[in-house]
């Protein structure tokens, strides 16, 4: 059975990992290689690396990142950030990425996905949405717009609308990140990730708030989701991937277990 | 003793060649991309990769010159490894976009997954085309190029079109995805797959360095 996923995400800037892993036995804390390395080994799916950059200059740098990740991992990896047209995505994909997440720019101009899945195939072509709750009227269901720039500007489009029109664009699949859970570590916005996950068939990728095993079980089992993404929570070692997907694979949820150690 | 990656203008080969070449390193096994026809019958093993759609796939395997050489260098029983659409290269025809003749060296046609698969764990949606994920090779039987592989491991796929086999002795493992399908083959020298080994970790990477001994045990 295809197999639920667990990914951990890097944020990188300016070619370094920003929120570090805590190992001991690791040299360069800070290296994007080394770290996807060690989570290629402990069981992870797949990568996301999020460049927060996202300056032209920095272009060069993410692309001899990939570079090297390429070389030395041998899991599918998602590279976004700064990706505002065709050629960026060509350049990432060709460095030896799988996929490339576009957000921002994809608001700013949906047809940057229909061109990237033409031309690249839907499977390479990730849409991030950053959803944030709506205020409603007691009563009234819940509902989140989309905000981009890294969350500071609300474009007004609705979540769940907008996840259906890049899925007609012809996005592979989403990464929805709750911007009320960010950091919080108190659960997945399930309602958000079931509103979306039922609105579209492409997979949906949660992100946003996991704190516990738990938390990644209720986002595939409550969410709809087909993976549950974290950050802070592999990288600080509160959590293993193995810890996660043992967790998930008790509550009787199809994961792969065969990926860890050697 | 080199094997050769055959390039007919498939796109990325990045990932198929760092992972051949990181397999083969310990094994001193040379790994050579070709970009251009040539005989084939020097070498110890061909690699035959694969992405996109098989039509204009096997086009570019013809009109560049490389089916004559391929068939030549199989029949003088080198051994070849056909990897994603590269392993549906090896059947008689796809329905993919039309229909499209393969490369005839297995018997079998490569069909679309059927419309409409529940999903077995939410009956109430349907299994997504393109399958993309960790899906399971179920072994069927025993063959040198899974030695190692723990039954039911986890590979990497990403794939609309999967292999129908005529002959169901050639099918090496199953994955089910709506439908059990053949997701690995052997035929003699010919050795197929439809997950991605270039990206299905320490499995993958198992069945690279498997295939590599292979040639290297036929070598000696």
């Amino acid at each position: 059975m295809l197999a639920k996923r667990v990914i951990p995400c890097l944020d990188v800037h300016n070619g370094r990992v920003v929120k570090g892993v805590e190992f001991v036995d690791l040299v360069d804390a800070g290296d994007p290689v080394s770290q996807a390395i060690v989570y290629d080994r402990e069981g992870a799916d797949e990568l996301v690396f999020l460049d927060i950059t996202a300056t032209h200059e920095a272009r060069e740098i993410v692309t001899n990142m990939v570079l090297q990740v390429a070389d030395a991992v041998f899991i599918p990896f998602t590279v976004g950030g700064g990706i505002r047209s065709e050629d960026d995505m060509r350049a990432i994909l060709l460095a030896g990425a799988d996929k490339v997440s576009v957000n921002s720019a994809a608001v700013h101009n949906p047809d940057i996905i229909s061109q990237g899945a033409e031309r690249f195939g839907s499977q390479c072509i990730v849409t991030a949405i950053d959803a944030k709750r709506r205020e409603t009227d007691p009563g009234v269901p819940p509902a989140w717009d989309v905000y981009v720039s890294g969350g500071r500007i609300n474009t007004g489009l609705d979540a769940v609308e907008w996840a259906q029109e890049v899925e007609e664009k012809g996005t592979g699949e989403l990464l929805l990140t709750s911007m009320d859970g960010d950091g919080t570590q108190n659960n997945y916005d399930l309602e958000l990730t079931r509103a979306v996950s039922d609105a579209v068939s492409i997979p949906v990728i949660a992100s946003g708030g996991a704190g516990q095993a738990s938390h990644f079980a209720d986002a595939v089992t409550k969410g709809g989701a087909a993976a549950a993404l974290a950050a802070s929570l592999f990288h600080f070692r509160q959590l293993s991937i193995r810890e996660v997907k043992e967790h998930m694979a008790a509550e009787g949820i199809p994961v792969r277990l065969d990926g860890f150690g050697a | 003793m080199t094997v050769a990656i055959i390039d007919y203008g498939v796109g990325n080969l990045r990932s198929i060649s760092n992972s051949f070449t990181h397999v083969a390193g310990p094994l001193n096994i040379e790994v050579a991309i070709l970009d251009r026809a040539q005989c084939l019958t020097g070498f110890s093993a061909l690699v035959l990769p694969g992405q996109g759609a098989f039509g204009s796939s096997v086009d570019n395997v013809r009109h560049k010159g490389w089916e004559e050489p391929m068939l030549e260098a199989v029949a003088a029983g080198v051994p070849l490894f056909g990897i994603c659409v590269g392993m549906q290269l090896l059947l008689d025809e796809s329905e993919e976009m039309g229909r499209h003749q393969g490369l005839g060296l297995v018997p079998g046609q490569v069909l679309r997954f059927p419309e409409a698969m529940a999903d077995p764990r939410e009956p109430a949606r349907m299994l997504r085309v393109p399958q993309i994920g960790w899906n399971q090779l179920h072994q069927q039987r025993a063959d040198p190029l899974l030695d190692g592989v723990p039954n039911h491991a986890y590979a990497y796929f990403a794939h609309s079109y999967r292999c129908v086999p005529a002959d169901e002795s050639v099918v090496l493992a199953t994955t089910d995805y709506g439908v059990s399908y053949a997701s690995v083959l052997q035929s003699g020298n010919l050795w197929g797959i439809q997950c991605h080994p270039e990206k299905s970790q320490q499995v993958g990477l198992r069945i690279l360095t498997n295939f590599m001994r292979t040639v290297e045990e036929r070598a000696t």
